[in-house]
């Protein structure tokens, strides 16, 4: 994971609640074996018209397709973001298409650790913040926010200023661009020592092989 | 700290079902990090796993625990015929299957092919084999793994990350999830079901409204359920928000555990049942938050949006966008309105159907198939609709074919299927058409979740197998063949 810290960037607003994983990605694309090329299918209904079955053209009046926006790093929703399904490639869509961070009151529990897993910040503004970012960057899609990681903030050249809440842990693995499992690995013989016990308890064990 | 010796005995603060199964699989709490929690059993398939597996190999780590994952094929599977699932015609499908059985063969996975008598949709087999059991903590790149709840196990989905760290480590890191406590008190009223509370509850508490939170079902209407209405429930628990959906297990539970492949037999099975008997919250255990529903007021419940916290009984009519709880939903009633085509005030029995889709790991259960069947009995799918039982399982297919029900279908015009996730999520071929109307059993009602352009009304089995017969959503409780319904 690449570490991050400060993103200064024009925003897409897309104000909606409830913005769900098969909206953000399709099951189609959900096919593929890869870890990389979702970037072109981020919000594909939403995104693109259908003229024949493999053939698409871009719906002109969607945000991610009005010029003004394009190279936007942030994206700001409603609340709710992320709700559904578990897949992972929805937050790789997100991050391949070139966000870096998404702005909203909530998010959904599977995909606020997937974001945190590929290196995207998720920032948690309150109702009022978020309505006003979206009014702003509406109405001036030029209007370019900047988020600080470290010191937790949102703010503009303008005077806007928010903070958001993170878990310590989180932002210093995104700060530093740890990997999860690394970190886990340095516990091994914590892990060790309770596997061993806790083969014991096959009650809990997937398989019984007792046969007494 | 006093040095006197204390004499009463230790008094253990009351815990809740959720908290015990927590404490037990504490590895690790490192100082200012997640606690290390360990996992029981990861489920695997095709969809979610080739990447964690490819991690694997990228980084050179091995799979730590292959006794402790079970694999299947579910989502990519045609339910047409046995032929067509053993070589896929879509070609990307088919590659995501092979690399399946090719990563299962390399780090020596159980794996359940299509032809294999155990096949079936993850969250059906774990239960079906007795892999699921209480206590454990189930974890599967599914986020409806939450319907292993119903056992009094914690499970939960997980994204693909994820998937690698417990295929790595048989670990997640997890920051510890608040509680909440739904009471569900009374007798379910003729004709509601285990999908019609559910529906209600997250009508009532919305898509959001359990985030972050461990809920547990409990109260008289609970405690009567079947394993199968116990699973509907937890299935769902991930639309309202939820981490994992939660039941405390008793004799109903370890009824149907019994005799299954991968439980303990003998004196290991009575001493199984100790363990498990003790996985209830104690008496005067605290919850963060908690929400008492009176089951006898609750009616049949019905989606009309595209989510599935848009839901009313069928006895009401469409709402309207003054209705919506909030401005920000306001806007989203708006668009559900338009995409679904529905006016505000139509009647919900007045609308008309497509298609009907029985089946997904929500309803495709024997007892759903049951309940289905028994509206459908004697009677024909309206000329108008097309409609497909997709059985949950191999297991289900071929115990509803013992009992007749697969007759009962197909002499009713209902498609009679090869079990999978089928038209749930529409990653096989079983997909709706652009505009096309579908009643449907299963878990979410979003935009083109079942096919682009395609609107889902949510609702039970038999509220299902009605619409199919009468061409429109149909009140069950009124249904002219009374008498048929048990």
């Amino acid at each position: 994971m690449t570490p991050i810290n400060i993103i200064t960037s024009i925003a897409a607003p897309l104000p909606f609640p409830n913005i769900d994983t098969d909206q953000i990605i399709p099951k189609q694309f959900l096919k593929r074996i890869e870890r990389t090329g979702y970037g072109d299918f981020l919000f594909f209904d939403w995104r693109y018209d259908l003229e024949t079955p493999d053939h698409v053209s871009e719906r002109k009046d969607f945000v991610l397709n009005k010029p003004e926006y394009k190279g936007a790093e942030i994206l700001i929703a409603e609340k709710n973001f992320g709700c559904g399904s578990s897949r992972e490639h929805a937050a790789w869509a997100i991050n391949q298409y070139g966000f870096r961070a998404v702005i909203a009151p909530s998010f959904a529990d599977i995909f606020f650790s997937n974001a945190g897993k590929n290196g995207i910040i998720l920032c948690r503004l309150t109702d009022d913040e978020v309505a006003t970012l979206l009014k702003l960057c509406t109405e001036n899609p030029q209007h370019k926010l900047t988020i600080n990681l470290e010191a937790q903030t949102v703010t503009d050249e303008q005077g806007f200023s928010a903070h958001f809440d993170m878990d310590p842990f989180r932002k210093h693995c995104l700060l530093n661009g740890l990997d999860d499992i690394g970190l886990t690995l340095l516990h091994e013989d914590e892990l060790d020592s309770y596997e061993t016990k806790h083969n014991e308890e096959f009650w809990v064990a997937p398989k019984a092989l007792t046969t007494t | 700290m006093s040095t006197e010796t204390n004499n009463t005995p230790q008094v253990v603060a009351p815990r809740t079902l959720f908290e015990k199964v927590w404490q037990q699989h504490v590895v690790a709490e490192p100082a200012g990090e997640p606690t290390i929690l360990y996992i029981d059993l990861q489920l695997v398939h095709e969809v979610t796993s080739p990447q964690a597996f490819d991690g694997l190999r990228l980084a050179g780590r091995k799979l730590r625990r292959p006794d402790r994952h079970i694999a299947t094929v579910d989502h990519n599977v045609p339910t047409t015929s046995v032929q067509d699932r053993l070589v896929i015609a879509d070609q990307i499908s088919n590659a995501q299957v092979n690399a399946l059985r090719k990563n299962c063969a390399e780090f020596g996975i159980e794996f359940f092919d299509v032809q294999a008598a155990e096949q079936g949709i993850v969250h059906m087999i774990g239960p079906e084999l007795g892999a699921t059991k209480p206590g454990m903590t189930i974890v599967c790149g599914d986020s409806h793994t939450s319907t292993h709840g119903a056992f009094g196990a914690l499970a939960f989905g997980i994204g693909t990350s994820e998937v690698e760290h417990v295929m790595a480590t048989q670990t997640l890191p997890q920051s510890k999830p608040k509680t909440f406590r739904i009471n569900v008190e009374g007798e379910l009223p003729y004709g509601v079901t285990a999908k019609d509370i559910i529906l209600d509850i997250i009508g009532r508490i919305g898509t959001d409204g359990a985030t972050g939170y461990v809920v547990e079902y409990a109260g008289s209407a609970i405690r009567a359920l079947s394993m199968e209405g116990r699973m509907t429930i937890c299935n769902m628990s991930i639309e309202a928000g939820a981490r994992a959906g939660m039941i405390a297990p008793d004799e109903t539970t370890f009824n149907y555990l019994k005799g299954r492949r991968f439980v303990p037999k003998g004196e290991a099975w009575d001493l199984a049942v100790q363990n498990w008997a003790s996985l209830v919250s104690d008496e005067g255990a605290t919850f963060d938050r908690e929400l008492h529903i009176d089951a006898t007021k609750l009616a049949p419940s019905v989606t009309w949006g595209t989510s599935p916290g848009m839901v009313t009984t069928i006895d009401s009519t469409v709402p309207s966008i003054d209705d919506a709880p909030s401005e920000a939903d306001k806007k989203s009633f708006s668009r559900a309105l338009e995409y679904m085509d529905l006016k505000p005030g139509t009647k919900i029995e007045d609308i008309n159907v497509d298609a009907v889709f029985l089946g997904s790991c929500t309803n495709a259960r024997i007892e759903d198939l049951r309940a289905a069947a028994k509206i459908v009995d004697g009677y024909h799918v309206a000329t108008t609709v097309r409609a497909m039982v997709v059985p949950g399982s191999q297991s289900v297919k071929h115990q509803a074919e013992e009992e007749g029900l697969d007759l009962v279908f197909k002499s009713a015009g209902f498609e009679w299927r090869e079990p999978g996730c089928s038209m749930c999520l529409g990653m096989n071929p079983d997909i709706l058409q652009p505009g096309e109307r579908c009643a449907s059993t299963s878990n979410r009602n979003f935009e083109g979740r079942q096919g682009r352009g395609g609107r889902t009304h949510l609702l039970s089995p038999a509220m299902a197998a009605a619409a199919a017969i009468t061409g429109h959503l149909t009140d069950v409780r009124n249904w002219k063949f009374h008498s048929k319904v048990s």
